[in-house]
C-alpha cells in the first residue's frame, strides 16, 4: 500500500474535518465537510473498496452536502454564525480519543499489514448483493421510502 | 513505512473524535448533524479497514456493510434536516439551547 498517499490523504481528511467542526461560518463548515467526504472516499479507493468510494462520493457530496447547504440557506434568517462553544465537549472528545488510541496501541493482533488481494469487481458485488444480501437490500429500500415519506410529512405545512 | 491496521484505525478514531467534538460542543443544530455524519463515516472507514486487513478478503462482507451503512446515514441526514427545518418554523431559531419547551 502506498504510504505517502496515505499520509497525504489522512492529513487532508483530518484537517478538513477539524475545519468543519470548528469554523464559525456555517457554509464554510458545510464545504469543509464535503472536502472531508472526498478524503474518506480517497481512503476507500486506497483500501481497495472502489465501489464504496464511488458510493461515498455520490451520496455524501451529491446528496448530504447539498442537503446541508440547502438547509443552511433556508434557515439563515437569525444565525449566520454559531455563537458560543462548549469547552466541556472538547475535553470529552479528547478523553475518548485518548482511550481509543490506548486500546488500539495495546492490542497486539492489530499490527498486521494488508494481505495480497484479487481486485474486487463490481460484477462480484452485484452478484453478492442480489443473492446473499437481497433481504437487507429490500429492507433498505423500505427504510429509504419510509425516511422519504417521514421527511416530507415533517416539513409539510399545516393547512388548518 | 508500511501501513498497518493500527494506523488506519487511529485515523478513523481521530475522525470519530472530531465528529464527537462537533456534536458535543456546537450550539447549532446543523453542526450537530454534521458531527453525527462524520462519526458514521469514521465507522464506515473501520468496516472497510477490517475487511481489507483480514487474512482472506475474498468475500465482500465489509463492503456490503459499508454500503448499507452509507444508505442509512443518508436517510438519517434527510430526516434530521427535515426536523431542523420543522423546528426552525416553530421557534424561528436553530440554536439548540433555545429548544427548551419540554424542559421540566
Amino acid at each position: 500500500m502506498n504510504s505517502p498517499a496515505f499520509v497525504f490523504i489522512a492529513i487532508l481528511t483530518l484537517a478538513a474535518a477539524l475545519a468543519a467542526a470548528t469554523l464559525r461560518k456555517l457554509l464554510h463548515a458545510a464545504l469543509s465537510f464535503a472536502v472531508a467526504s472526498v478524503g474518506l472516499a480517497a481512503f476507500f479507493f486506497l483500501l481497495g473498496g472502489e465501489f464504496v468510494g464511488l458510493v461515498q462520493i455520490f451520496v455524501y457530496i451529491g446528496a448530504v452536502a447539498v442537503l446541508i447547504v440547502f438547509t443552511i440557506l433556508l434557515t439563515r434568517r437569525d444565525v449566520e454564525k454559531d455563537r458560543g462553544f462548549n469547552w466541556s465537549g472538547v475535553a470529552i472528545a479528547i478523553a475518548v480519543f485518548g482511550g481509543l488510541i490506548w486500546a488500539i496501541v495495546k492490542t497486539q493482533s492489530l499490527s498486521v499489514s494488508a494481505p495480497e488481494m484479487p481486485a474486487l469487481t463490481i460484477k462480484h458485488i452485484g452478484e453478492v448483493l442480489m443473492t446473499g444480501y437481497v433481504w437487507p437490500l429490500l429492507c433498505l429500500g423500505l427504510l429509504l421510502t419510509a425516511a422519504l415519506i417521514g421527511a416530507l410529512i415533517l416539513v409539510m405545512e399545516d393547512k388548518r | 513505512m508500511t501501513i498497518t491496521l493500527q494506523i488506519v484505525l487511529a485515523v478513523a478514531a481521530a475522525l470519530f473524535c472530531i465528529g464527537l467534538l462537533a456534536a458535543l460542543s456546537r450550539r447549532h443544530a446543523i453542526f450537530i448533524l454534521i458531527g453525527i455524519e462524520m462519526m458514521l463515516a469514521a465507522a464506515n472507514l473501520n468496516f472497510i479497514a477490517f475487511w481489507r486487513f483480514r487474512p482472506e478478503p475474498h468475500q465482500p462482507t465489509g463492503v456490503m456493510v459499508a454500503i448499507f451503512s452509507i444508505a442509512i446515514a443518508a436517510a438519517e441526514a434527510a430526516v434530521g434536516l427535515a426536523l431542523v427545518i420543522a423546528v426552525y418554523r416553530h421557534y424561528r431559531t436553530t440554536n439548540v439551547d433555545q429548544f427548551d419547551q419540554l424542559k421540566g
